[in-house]
């Protein structure tokens, strides 16, 4: 690990002020990400400051909404009874992801802005332009069993390995965020992580110096919600497919559907169109199947990654299957 | 830099390189070498201690960040030559064969008993808006439960027996005596 200064911070604006001062400022949370990486080399900030003394710890519950605190754990946001009762595909996706240990650490921004487990970019002998900037991209002919098949560039094909990212997405939560001169701004989730394009480094629309001070959810129409992993192992490891349904019935005609994936795409990713084919229609596995054909019309595979496109497509049907047979 | 913590109810005031991880602090200044370094980064589950009140990863966790905080390791288990409830279910399940994850598995253990008597829910619980019941967790919610602490030997059957038989026992107070674990939701 390379040398660096550690500070601790009681103040948000003072701590993105001590980030937008320098380049080399990074913020340390549950550490399960930034010091795993630093560990490899692959992240090598000159300072660290603590933002777990911020005091940004406290889901707040109102009538319409819950806002998530950014150094909330994992744990406490899917052991919340709130959070049970009204956003079940938070809790389950949450808890699907990682091991207790690591979710007792890992914080809610700190997820939002976890890096991906692409084993080219934390290998530092390896061409990432993720990690390095032009350096290219040893995934696209290399070993891609992992990666992503939505959201590619010919830059990378990185996928992101949040599970509580993908529940997010479809909950239209919003990031709330504030800089060192006390501006604060909410970022729609949708907007918030970038795809490659050619500038894969550039993962999510913060600027440098700008904070994440807690997440706002409102509350679903429906309490018919529902995450769905699909692995190699039964425990402990990131989805090959995912897929966070909500589903608002009326009787047997679906009235609305959301359905956000995960494991295939460089972003958590929102499938719109495969969203609006399903209002107004009978909540049969026919549907859902169109649906998913919709969802994964635009995937591109390489050598060892177009099983996810099968995969994905009977994930979203079982996931929302899953979500019609819950009893509410 | 300077950082006080607490281990196992004695306060220390370290001064060490910002990169010190807590599991290395605790091996190699404090000389507590029950915590155990397997794999270092995240992965194994061999280095598991116990911060105010929740099972953690020393490995990745700077002991920089730990100021003012609580830290109990397996060290901190025992009362004199009296067992904590866990060591001595894995003693006698035989929840082992090298020991080395052990440290991990016991102090991991208190903690899982803990959560499933705050009734929080797993990823194998069928509906997260239950209230999981000691009584009739599956052995399938235990390896879920553990599923953080590897066993190289895979002494995996023997594990969930023990941590089924303090789970059985329905003594939360006992299981948490030296550790206070602390469910936060």
């Amino acid at each position: 690990m390379k040398e660096f200064t550690f500070e601790r911070s009681s103040r948000a604006t003072d701590a993105a002020g001590a980030v937008a001062a320098r380049p080399g400022v990074m913020l340390l949370a549950g550490g399960t990400t930034l010091v795993d990486l630093m560990k490899i080399d692959v992240l090598t900030p000159d300072t660290l400051v603590d933002v777990r003394p911020l005091g940004l710890s406290s889901i707040d519950v109102s009538d319409d909404a819950i806002a998530v605190g950014a150094t909330v754990t994992n744990s406490q946001l899917a052991w919340h009874p709130v959070v049970r009762d009204r956003f079940p595909v938070l809790s389950e996706a949450i808890l699907s992801g990682a091991t207790t240990q690591i979710r007792n650490m890992a914080t809610v921004a700190g997820n939002i802005l976890q890096r991906t487990r692409c084993p080219y970019f934390r290998d530092v002998h390896a061409s990432c332009n993720r990690r390095q900037p032009g350096s290219g991209c040893d995934a696209l002919e290399g070993f891609n069993r992992g990666h992503a098949v939505l959201g590619v560039s010919d830059h990378c094909i990185a996928t992101h390995p949040s599970d509580m990212c993908v529940a997010m997405i479809v909950l239209d939560a919003n990031v709330h965020t504030v800089r060192p001169n006390g501006a604060t701004r909410s970022i729609p989730f949708g907007k918030f992580h970038r795809t490659p394009g050619n500038t894969p480094h550039v993962e999510v629309t913060l600027e440098h110096g700008e904070l994440i001070t807690h997440i706002a959810i409102p509350n679903l129409p429906t309490r018919r919600s529902h995450y769905l992993k699909v692995r190699d192992r039964a425990s402990y490891e990131f989805a090959l497919a995912s897929a966070a349904v909500v589903l608002d019935l009326d009787g047997d005609t679906i009235r609305a559907a959301r359905l956000g994936l995960g494991g295939i795409a460089t972003k958590p990713w929102r499938a719109i169109e495969a969203e609006r084919s399903l209002a107004g229609r009978k909540a049969s596995d026919d549907a859902f199947r169109d649906a998913a054909e919709i969802a994964l019309a635009g995937a591109v595979a390489r050598e060892h990654n177009g099983f996810k496109i099968e995969l994905a497509k009977r994930t979203i049907v079982r996931a929302f299957a899953n979500a019609r047979e819950a009893k509410v | 830099m300077k950082t006080n913590i607490r281990v196992n109810n004695t306060i220390h005031q370290l001064s060490v390189d910002p990169r010190v991880t807590l599991l290395d602090a605790l091996r190699d200044v404090l000389g507590l070498t029950g915590t155990k370094k397997g794999c270092d980064q995240g992965a194994c589950g061999a280095c598991t201690v116990i911060i105010d009140g929740q099972r953690i990863l020393s490995c990745l966790t700077l002991v920089a960040a730990c100021e003012g905080q609580h830290v109990v390791t397996i060290e901190g288990l025992a009362k004199g030559d009296e067992l904590h409830p866990m060591q001595a279910a894995f003693l006698h399940w035989d929840g082992f064969q090298c020991g080395y994850c052990t440290p991990g598995q016991i102090l991991s253990a208190v903690c899982a008993v803990q959560e499933v008597h705050a009734g929080v829910p797993s990823h194998v619980t069928r509906d997260v808006r239950q209230t999981v019941n000691s009584e009739t967790l599956s052995d399938e919610e235990i390896r879920e439960r553990m599923s953080g602490n590897l066993c190289r030997c895979a002494a995996y059957p023997n594990i969930v027996a023990a941590v089924r038989q303090v789970l059985s026992s329905g003594d939360s107070s006992t299981v948490a005596r030296s550790a206070k674990v602390e469910v936060r939701s």
